[in-house]
């Protein structure tokens, strides 16, 4: 078990570079999820941690030693990849037992450990079988058990939950979850699901382009989101974002109403307003002409305009409403729960 | 078939029967000849039916004389030269392309692309085009008559490196990450992973590959001038050459029987493997 | 496509290719390179010393009608041997493929020859058309004809023709098949709902459809016919009756290792080399990326 401190870290193909001075400290046990769009570097700064990727400068530390130039199997890590990267002409016994094998553990011990961790993920019945023999649920707890049987410092899981239908998925993250509280070895989580990062971390790091958006616990980030991105990213359906321009009795929205908000420096903002926010109201400022609505049972989704402009927005309204197309809603909105942005610098202004 | 009419459905087993009989008739009247004696196998016309006398001719093919009033080798020593040079060329081809293959697909380094292109080179180069200066090479280094100078000229493959490099190429490369956190180095790698995963590959061109190895026949006759060192296929030439004087077509045949039945029991025992290796290497 | 990750630098490489490029460079380069520094020498009648003549011999190669007409019967050759072997291919895959049940029992029975030596094919072929005792020239003798192919040189080269291309057509048709084995069937049926009667699906859907493996069997038959069918020739007819069977490959073994003709047959090395390598980029750059499976 230890912590992990990422410093400076900078990763270039070429002359590309790829990651940005990305920083992190990682608490001792904790598990932290790493999200963001495709190609935005997720899986290069765990891969770069992993050391199947080299360092183009910065330090990454595990516990008190620095890794950089350590290869993989020295880094006491173990790793879960997307596609599990079992060995398919070995059994999971042999699976489990192959990394070990070559740290040249006692046969006995070796048993042991398989043992133990087939117990944990209940693939006991299975262990003299081929990975070709297994379901796709199965082949993940074989992947999770061999990274289980190294007792290392450290977790890797690189979207491992991708390959799953949705069902098991949901199935699977929570095991993974109690696994880890369970073990407490810190972790580190990549994915693009941002319900899967909200669920399973104790804090997100959320990715951009190469740049660390936020990194901070879920609530945070839904809270307190730093930039459009997270706001964008984080949270679903998506945040609506309106421009705005401010005044001494908060912010005019473009179709002329004004709603109280936080005071900022800023004339024009960029306005977000969760859907889940938006509070149905007949004296609401806020006027959303309906173009479709979604029913999911325990709330509806209203999509539509703001009323009189073709800024699209989404309101979440409890139960089931039935509009028709063109129906006008009004709503309104807690000041607190405006999140108000830089237009040109994308970061979270805050009163 | 699409349609079901009975007299095409006729048709076409007639057309392949026949084809069968023709591409066997060969095969067949060799093995009828090594069923006769000496004296029937003088008469024209010869027989087409097999007749009694197999189990004599193999036994004074295998352990007689041979061809009488010729000075060569027994038949199981040729038999056994065949095999050697086969085994050697064939398991020679898959251990060097295997490693040079890995070495191109999980290494970056210098000169990469010029090994690369050396190999390649190779096919380009068939035996037939610098016999000459080849068999100075391996008189100059002293590799007449013997074993290693019958298989290692042979042994270079670009076919068989392309091949592997195309099945490496295949593995995820996940299996080489998960490796490397397991702790295997490269070699350890190279045969608890790459090779059993190549396993149905390496099969597959065995099968190919000792029928090639087998078959040599220009480069034997340039090396080999010892009677000893002379391998199964060989001795068909030598023995056709003495049958203008003692015409003993009954040996001469089962001799040929003799050669062909290892490389054909290959191929009809490993069919799957024969034809997946074919396909492989010749793309 | 190459790998995303690699070990890391080290000698290790190196070592792993050493074998191969040693093999490689003493026994392929080396004397490639030898022989076409020997096709620019000559040497003197007695052996003692050569000259550097730069293109004389291949001058003399081209001046010489032995070589010229070795070359044109090679052409001749192999056009026919690839026709032939191709052509019987093409119509017993034809058939193969229309029966459900069996075809892989006529394809176990069909690819032997791919097995037998070129050298042995020879000898089998030279017994049943041996003058005084084989099966072929008995019967031939019904239809007046009168077989001695050691003194005919038409009958010779039928000869050769015949056991080379019969050792071939079990490869061919191992391609010819599993190529219309891979046309959906979806295709055949589509065409038979069209109108289009067996025979008619053979020559307007399958053939255009495999047209790509003809290709592909094109150039693999002529590389076996110039190179491979050494052996048959060894065994047959060794070049004669007179020179009527001598392809170029024969040639350059004899007159290297029978004539002694160190600059002539080097020469003719060279060309041969030149004849490979053209065989190799037609392969490579219009082949491999056409042939599917």
């Amino acid at each position: 078990m230890a912590e992990i401190h990422l410093t400076d870290l900078t990763k270039s193909y070429g002359p590309t570079e790829v990651l940005h001075h990305v920083e992190g400290a990682i608490k001792d046990g904790e598990f932290i999820v790493i999200v963001g769009p495709s190609g935005c570097g997720k899986s290069t700064l765990l891969r770069m941690v992993a050391g199947l990727e080299s360092v183009t400068s910065g330090e990454i530390r595990i516990g008190d030693r620095r890794v950089n130039e350590l290869e993989p199997s020295a880094r006491d890590i173990a790793m879960v990849f997307q596609n599990y990267a079992l060995y398919p002409h070995m059994s999971v016994r042999e699976n489990m037992a192959y990394g070990l094998k070559i740290r040249k553990l006692a046969k006995a011990e070796i048993n042991r450990r398989v043992e133990e961790a087939a117990d944990i993920l209940e693939i006991g019945p299975y262990l003299d079988r081929k990975p070709r023999q297994l379901s796709g649920g199965q082949r993940q707890r074989v992947a999770m058990g061999r990274a289980i049987v190294r007792d290392p410092q450290v977790f890797l899981f690189d979207e491992p939950l991708s390959n799953l239908d949705a069902k098991l998925r949901v199935q699977m993250r929570l095991e993974i979850r109690k696994l880890q509280q369970r073990l407490g070895v810190t972790s580190i989580y990549v994915t693009h699901d941002q319900v899967e990062a909200m669920t399973l971390g104790d804090r997100l790091m959320v990715l951009n382009g190469g740049y660390v958006e936020q990194f901070g616990t879920p609530i945070e980030l839904y809270d307190r989101p730093a930039s459009v991105f997270v706001a964008g990213f984080i949270g679903s359906p998506a945040m609506n974002f309106l421009p705005a321009t401010t005044g001494p009795d908060g912010v005019t929205l473009p179709t002329g109403g004004t709603i109280a908000a936080p005071q900022v420096q800023l004339d024009s903002v960029l306005l977000g307003i969760r859907p889940e926010h938006l509070l149905p109201d007949e004296a609401g400022e806020i006027t959303i002409v309906v173009d479709m609505v979604e029913q999911l049972g325990a709330n509806s989704l209203l999509h539509g305009t703001l009323g009189g402009t073709d800024h699209a927005m989404v309101a979440s309204v409890a139960g089931h409403v039935s509009a028709a197309r063109g129906a006008q809603y009004r709503f309104s909105v807690a000041p607190e729960q405006l999140h108000l942005f830089d237009p040109k610098t994308q970061k979270r202004l805050d009163a | 078939m699409v349609e079901n009419r009975p007299l095409t459905s006729v048709l076409t087993h007639v057309i392949l029967v026949l084809g069968v009989i023709a591409i066997a008739l060969p095969i067949w009247i060799t093995f009828v000849a090594a069923t006769h004696d000496e004296l029937r196998m003088n008469q024209a016309p010869l027989p087409l039916w097999p007749g009694s006398y197999l189990w004599q001719n193999l036994k004074q093919t295998l352990f007689g004389a041979g061809l009488s009033g010729s000075e060569t080798a027994p038949v199981w020593l040729m038999l056994l030269n065949s095999l050697a040079m086969a085994m050697m060329i064939s398991l020679g081809k898959i251990a060097i392309s295997l490693l040079s293959a890995f070495a191109i697909v999980y290494f970056r380094f210098p000169f990469r692309m010029t090994c690369f292109w050396m190999i390649f080179i190779t096919l380009m180069l068939p035996v037939e085009v610098r016999i000459l200066p080849t068999f100075e090479v391996v008189a100059n280094l002293g590799l007449l008559n013997s074993y290693w100078g019958l298989s290692i000229p042979l042994i270079a493959s670009a076919t068989a490196t392309f091949m592997f490099r195309q099945v490496f190429l295949t593995v995820p490369d996940e299996m080489l990450e998960s490796a490397r956190i397991d702790g295997a180095g490269p070699m350890r790698f190279f045969w608890d992973i790459l090779l059993p995963l190549s396993r149905t590959n390496i099969a597959a061109l065995f099968v190919i590959l000792f029928i090639f190895g087998w078959n040599q026949y220009l480069w034997p006759l340039l090396i080999t001038t010892d009677t000893s060192m002379t391998t199964i296929v060989m001795s068909i030439k030598q023995m056709l050459e003495a049958a203008e004087q003692s015409p003993q077509w009954n040996i001469i045949m089962t001799t040929a029987l003799l050669a062909m039945i290892p490389p054909i029991f290959v191929v009809i025992s490993m069919q799957k493997l024969f034809v997946q290796g074919l396909t492989e290497t010749d793309k | 496509m190459l790998k995303r990750v690699h070990f890391p630098t080290s000698p290790l490489p190196y070592l792993l290719v050493a074998p191969q490029l040693a093999i490689t460079l003493v026994f392929f380069i080396w004397p490639a390179s030898q022989a076409m520094y020997q096709s620019f020498l000559i040497e003197d009648a007695f052996g003692l010393g050569s000259e550097f003549v730069w293109f004389e011999n291949f001058q003399m190669l081209w001046e010489d009608q032995h070589y010229l007409d070795a070359f044109l019967r090679t052409a001749v050759f192999s056009t026919l041997v690839a026709a032939l072997s191709m052509g019987v291919a093409l119509i017993l895959a034809g058939f193969a493929q229309r029966v459900v049940q069996g075809a892989m029992v006529y394809r176990t029975l069909l690819i032997w020859p791919y097995a037998v030596a070129p050298v042995l094919a020879g000898a089998l072929w030279v017994f049943m058309f041996n003058p005084t005792l084989g099966i072929f020239p008995y019967f031939l003798e019904f239809f007046d004809i009168d077989w001695n192919h050691y003194l005919n040189g038409n009958q010779a080269m039928g000869l050769v023709i015949l056991a080379a291309a019969w050792k071939q057509v079990a490869y061919n048709f191992l391609f010819y098949l599993a190529a219309m084995q891979s046309i959906p069937k979806s295709v055949i049926e589509a065409a038979a709902i069209d109108g289009a009667g067996p025979g008619r699906r053979f020559f307007t859907i399958i053939l255009p459809l495999v047209s790509p493996t003809t290709f592909f069997l094109l150039v693999i038959n002529m590389v076996y016919a110039f190179f491979e069918t050494f052996g048959i020739i060894h065994a047959v007819t060794q070049g004669g009756p007179g020179s009527s069977t001598t392809i170029l490959v024969y040639k350059v073994f004899n007159d290297g290792f029978v004539g002694l003709d160190l600059g002539g047959s080097a020469a003719q090395s060279v060309v041969l080399m030149v004849l490979v390598i053209a065989m190799t980029v037609v392969q490579f750059r219009y082949v491999e990326r056409k042939v599917e499976y």
